[in-house]
């Protein structure tokens, strides 16, 4: 299968690769997929007090795509508000990278990755009430 | 310095041999003619080589020249063989024994078999790979006519015991075929010590061209009757009809006759690069696990899954080195290899497994290249992987409940 130019820059030069404190109050981390489906991303975000996503970090074990896919994601969210985050479809990623449709799939993990971080995060802050 | 890109996938096909191609060539330009043409020196000539290549390839598998029925490859031996047995002996019983493991060719012919009304058990496979011959005596009932079990497995490369399979197909009077086209060439292969009533090869899997395979159909004790599958001109003593590819089969020929004599050094050559490659693996890596039996293998094989990091992903960045994998997302069905989940390897680590195919063109420096650029792109992709980190953590994955609609 051929990657488009930029699948393969995500894959060589990874962003934002690496974890950010789990239990930190100011940090969402998101763990979407299956190992048995050959996909697990793992999305984290830090949010400062204005509400905006200073931080991000990710981790991915999955193919070429599924890795560009959180890649760009972690750098799209970066400097958002929640939600401006929230506004990023899987289409956009698709996009973005030239993801062929057999590779849709990731675009939308990557999607569900943002999402379950934020949701992580405003249950942290639900929680505090 | 290697020159890249490394070819080390040799069970799908492999390299045509020089010495193969100066065989052909004159039967690819000077002397064209027809085998079947009997009337002229053109197809006296291409008659004569076709039966030199033709004891050739016995020679290779210990059977008589009159035994081998040319074909255009695997899948139509195995497709010869499976439904030529069962149409000829319908009258006689319907059902046919495999196993699960078998190549697409021989299961989904099966599959056709059964739409027709015959019943077909396929037979587990152990973590190993191999049959249980338990298993296989008590599948055998009065209604039995054959066996197909292959000899080496094209992903695993685990090799069955194809003598005593043949013995019990024999005691039990039911035909026994077996799919040899990854042993045939490459490790001892010989039809009458290995009680082998029918047996299908493929000359591009032993540096011959593509386009060309051949079924070994015995002739006495028993003598196996198909009923054949392409109707015409009644070529290959009814069994195949068609104008033969003389210039594939000279080159088939030529194949078996190197593989024959190089067989001993060569199987030796290949295994020592194996173990080579396996052992550098293993001491840089943890958290590796081969696929199938370690010793009753091919030489050439090593089928290998690298824990927490998925396969499509290590191909790309081992990306000048031709190999496969087992994982979902380098075929179209978005299914893990069957085979691997037979021998009960989890989705997981199926997701995760390369298949290397050392060859005879690979050099000790290759392998080593090999091994070197696995380990710094595993190294790599484990760094980026969660689930390398959460092992690493201590946490149990098995444990985790996986969410996979967010």
């Amino acid at each position: 299968m051929a990657y488009s130019d930029k699948v393969i820059d995500h894959y060589n030069n990874p962003r934002n690769v690496g974890a950010l404190p789990k239990e930190d109050p100011s940090v969402g981390t998101g763990l979407v997929g299956a190992p048995e489906c050959g996909d697990v991303m793992k999305l984290q975000i830090k949010v400062n007090e204005s509400g905006v996503i200073e931080d991000a970090k990710f981790k991915t074990f999955g193919c070429g795509s599924a890795i560009a896919s959180s890649s760009l994601a972690t750098e799209w969210v970066k400097g958002k508000t929640l939600t401006e985050a929230l506004a990023i479809k899987n289409t956009d990623i698709v996009k973005e990278l030239s993801l062929p449709p057999v590779k849709i799939h990731c675009s939308v993990l990557a999607e569900d990755a943002i999402k379950a971080a934020i949701t992580d995060w405003k249950k942290k802050h639900e929680e505090k009430g | 310095m290697v020159k890249l890109p490394i070819y080390m996938d040799n069970h799908a096909t492999t390299p045509l041999d020089p010495r193969v191609l100066d065989a052909m060539m004159p039967f690819l330009t000077d002397k064209f003619g027809n085998a079947a043409s009997r009337n002229h020196k053109f197809g006296w000539d291409a008659e004569e080589a076709v039966e030199n290549a033709r004891k050739e390839i016995a020679a290779l598998i210990g059977a008589d020249p009159r035994e081998i029925v040319i074909t255009s490859g695997a899948t139509e031996s195995d497709n010869l063989a499976v439904k030529g047995v069962a149409w000829m002996y319908r009258e006689k019983g319907d059902h046919i024994i495999t196993a699960v493991t078998e190549h697409k060719a021989i299961l989904d012919t099966c599959k056709h078999l059964e739409k027709e009304g015959f019943r077909v058990t396929f037979l587990p496979v152990d973590n190993k790979g191999f049959v249980d011959l338990d298993d296989l005596r008590k599948a055998i009932t009065d209604k039995t006519i054959l066996i197909s079990i292959m000899t080496a497995n094209n992903e695993v490369g685990v090799v069955q015991d194809v003598k005593e399979i043949g013995k019990i197909a024999r005691e039990r009077g039911v035909l026994f075929h077996t799919d040899a086209v990854q042993a045939a060439g490459k490790i001892p292969f010989n039809v009458n010590e290995m009680n082998v009533d029918i047996a299908s090869m493929s000359a591009h899997k032993l540096y011959g061209p593509k386009g060309v395979g051949a079924l070994y159909v015995r002739r006495r004790s028993p003598r196996v009757l198909l009923t054949p599958i392409i109707d015409g001109g009644g070529h290959e003593r009814g069994m195949r009809s068609g104008t033969l590819n003389v210039p594939g089969i000279v080159g088939f020929g030529k194949a078996a006759k190197i593989a024959r004599e190089d067989l001993a050094k060569e199987s030796t050559e290949m295994l020592r690069l194996r173990e080579k490659l396996r052992t550098t693996l293993e001491r840089e890596l943890d958290e590796l696990y081969i696929n199938g039996d370690l010793h009753k293998r091919l030489p050439g094989n090593l089928n290998m899954s690298f824990a927490y990091v998925e396969g499509e992903s290590l191909l790309m960045g081992i990306n000048d080195i031709a190999v496969s994998s087992g994982s979902a997302c380098t075929s179209a069905s978005l299914e893990p290899s069957y085979v691997l989940k037979a021998l009960g390897v989890g989705e997981d680590l199926a997701h995760t497994s390369i298949r290397f195919g050392i060859g005879r063109f690979n050099t000790e420096e290759e392998v080593d290249y090999v091994a070197g650029r696995v380990i710094e792109v595993v190294r790599r992709l484990r760094e980026l992987s969660p689930l390398y980190e959460m092992a690493k953590e201590g946490i149990d994955l098995k444990s985790v409940h996986w969410a996979t609609e967010a």
